[in-house]
C-alpha cells in the first residue's frame, strides 16, 4: 500500500520521533508513504487568526500537490489535519472559496491515526505485535483538532473517541479511562500565555495521575511537546513530580513491533521513559 | 413592557461584516452558555463566549474588539462542535481577531497576534516554519528576552533549550522549501484580497 506523506514542520525538529517511529511502523506494517515533494507549511493556527485567505490558500497548495498522484494524503499533525481538511471542505463544498489553486477533491486527507486504525490496515496491526505492553496503563489523548469540529474532521467520534483506547489494547497494553481525552493543552499559547498554558497543561497531567496511568498516548506534535517538555516546569511551580512519559502513539506500536530502533526516539523525550519501561519489563 | 433598543447605538456594518463570514445561523443564539461552559479558557476570559455572540448581534463592536478573550481563545473548537445552533463560534473568534488587526488598534494582548504575525513571516521568508529562527524573533520582537532576564527566568529558558537540542529536537539548519516562490506569490495574493 502507497500513501503521500504530508509531514508537517514540527516534523523536522521538536516531534523528531514521532517522524522517525512513523518511518519505521509504517515499513513494518508494508505501507509505503511518499512525502509530498515540495510541501510548505500549512499555516497552523497563526494563519486562521490572522488572515483567512491565507489559512485556505497555503494548505491548498499543498493539496494541489498531492492530487497530481492519486492516493490517500495522510499527515501526523493534528493542526495539518485540521487545515488540510478545512481547505479542502471551502474549496470543494457547495459555497466553494477562490484562492487561485485548482483543487479538486481527489485526495482523501486522512489523520495518521485514522489512517492507521482504518478497516483494512487494523487488522494487520496485530501479528506484529511480538512484545505485548504488559501491564502498561496508558491514557490515550487525541487532542481537539483531529476530533474537532466534526464538520470538518469527518469524526464519528468527537466526545469519546475510541480508535487510541482500542489501539492501546490490541498492542497489549491497558487502556485507562479518564475524562480528559479531548480537553485542550493550550496549543501556542505556551509562548504568549504561559499561565493559561500552565492551568491546561496541568489539569491534564493531574487528570492522568488521579487516573493512576503510567504514561500518556498522543498523536499531535504540539500536545506531546507541551506535556512533555514543559512538564517538569509545570509540576515545579506547584511542587508535584509528575513523571508521567508522553509517547506518540507511533512510538508504541515500534516498542510493541519489538523494533531496536524504539531506543532512540525515547532518548529524545524530556521526561525519561526508559526506567518506566524497564520496570515494566517493556526493554 | 419597556422596551430598549440598544443595538441602534453601535455599528451595523460590523454585525453585517461577521454574519457574512460566518453565516446567519449565529442569529439563533439563545444563550445557553453551551458555548461558555464548555469553554477551557473561560476562567481568563473577560467577555464569555456566549457574551461574544450577544455582543456582536448588539452591535458592540469597541467592546468585542477589544477585549482579551479574541486573543486567549486556544482555538479549540470545543464551542462551535457543541453549539446546539450550529453557529461556528471559533470562526467568529477568527473574524473578530482579523477585524481587531485591520482596525490598527493595539490589542489587549499584543504578544498573540504578535507571535501570529512572526509565524506567518517565518512561512512567507522560508515556506515552512523553522521552529528555532521563529521563537528567536518572536522573543527578541515580544520584549521576553528583556523580561526574563531581568528575572531571572531566561536560566530556565536556556536549559531547555539545551536540553531539547542535545536530544535533536533543535534543526539549526532550515530546511528548503522547493515551492517557496509560489508560497510567496500566496502571500502576495492574501494582500490583494484584502484591499478588493
Amino acid at each position: 500500500m502507497k500513501v503521500s506523506f504530508y509531514p508537517g514542520c514540527s516534523l523536522e525538529g521538536t516531534a523528531r520521533e514521532y517522524g522517525e517511529s512513523i518511518e519505521q511502523v509504517c515499513e513494518t506494517l508494508g505501507i509505503e508513504i511518499e512525502e509530498i515533494p515540495g510541501w510548505n507549511c500549512c499555516g497552523a493556527s497563526s494563519a486562521h487568526c490572522m488572515d483567512e485567505f491565507l489559512s485556505v490558500a497555503l494548505p491548498a497548495r499543498n493539496l494541489f500537490l498531492a492530487e497530481r498522484v492519486e492516493q490517500d494524503l495522510v499527515t501526523p499533525c493534528a493542526a495539518c489535519f485540521n487545515r488540510l481538511k478545512t481547505a479542502e471542505k471551502s474549496l470543494t463544498g457547495a459555497s466553494k472559496m477562490d484562492v487561485g489553486i485548482p483543487v479538486q477533491g481527489k485526495s482523501k486527507v486522512l489523520h495518521i491515526l485514522e489512517f492507521l486504525t482504518q478497516e483494512g490496515v487494523v487488522e494487520t496491526i496485530e501479528k506484529h505485535v511480538k512484545s505485548p505492553l504488559r501491564n502498561l496503563k496508558v491514557v490515550s489523548y487525541y487532542g481537539c483538532l483531529i476530533v474537532r469540529p466534526p464538520r470538518i474532521t469527518d469524526a464519528k467520534h468527537w466526545e469519546d473517541p475510541q480508535a487510541l483506547d482500542r489501539l492501546i489494547a490490541q498492542l497489549g497494553g491497558e487502556s485507562v479511562f479518564w475524562p480528559y481525552k479531548t480537553e485542550c493543552c493550550g496549543g501556542s499559547l505556551v509562548l504568549t500565555n504561559v499561565d493559561i498554558f500552565r492551568r491546561l497543561t496541568g489539569r491534564l497531567l493531574d487528570m492522568a495521575k488521579d487516573a493512576e496511568a503510567d504514561c500518556i498516548v498522543t498523536c499531535c506534535p504540539l500536545c506531546q511537546t507541551n506535556l512533555d517538555t514543559r512538564q517538569q516546569e509545570i509540576g515545579s511551580a506547584v511542587g508535584i513530580t509528575y513523571d508521567l512519559p508522553i509517547f506518540y502513539f507511533t512510538e508504541l506500536m515500534g516498542l510493541a513491533f519489538g523494533l531496536q530502533a524504539a531506543g532512540k526516539w525515547f532518548r529524545r523525550h524530556l521526561v525519561d521513559p526508559i526506567p518506566l519501561l524497564r520496570s515494566k519489563n517493556l526493554i | 413592557m419597556e422596551t430598549k433598543s440598544i443595538s441602534l447605538r453601535g455599528d451595523p456594518r460590523f454585525r453585517e461584516v461577521v454574519v457574512e463570514k460566518v453565516g446567519e445561523e449565529i442569529f439563533a443564539c439563545y444563550q445557553c452558555y453551551k458555548c461558555s461552559a464548555g469553554c477551557p479558557v473561560s476562567f481568563a476570559m473577560d467577555l464569555l463566549p456566549h457574551q461574544v455572540i450577544r455582543s456582536v448581534l448588539f452591535l458592540q463592536k469597541d467592546k468585542v474588539l477589544s477585549s482579551r478573550t479574541i486573543w486567549i481563545c486556544a482555538s479549540c473548537e470545543t464551542c462551535t462542535t457543541r453549539c446546539p445552533n450550529e453557529i461556528d463560534i471559533a470562526k467568529v473568534m477568527d473574524v473578530l481577531r482579523q477585524m481587531q488587526r485591520e482596525s490598527g488598534r493595539p490589542a489587549y494582548e499584543p504578544k498573540v497576534p504578535l507571535f501570529h504575525a512572526v509565524f506567518l513571516d517565518s512561512i512567507k521568508r522560508s515556506g515552512r516554519i523553522h521552529e528555532l529562527s521563529m521563537l528567536r524573533t518572536y522573543f527578541f520582537r515580544s520584549g521576553d528576552v528583556r523580561e526574563k532576564l531581568k528575572t531571572g527566568e531566561w536560566k530556565n529558558d536556556v536549559k531547555l533549550g539545551l536540553k531539547m537540542f542535545l536530544r535533536g529536537k533543535l534543526k539549526v539548519i532550515p530546511s528548503r522549501c522547493e515551492g517557496i516562490k509560489e508560497v510567496r506569490k500566496i502571500f502576495e495574493r492574501a494582500k490583494e484580497d484584502k484591499r478588493i
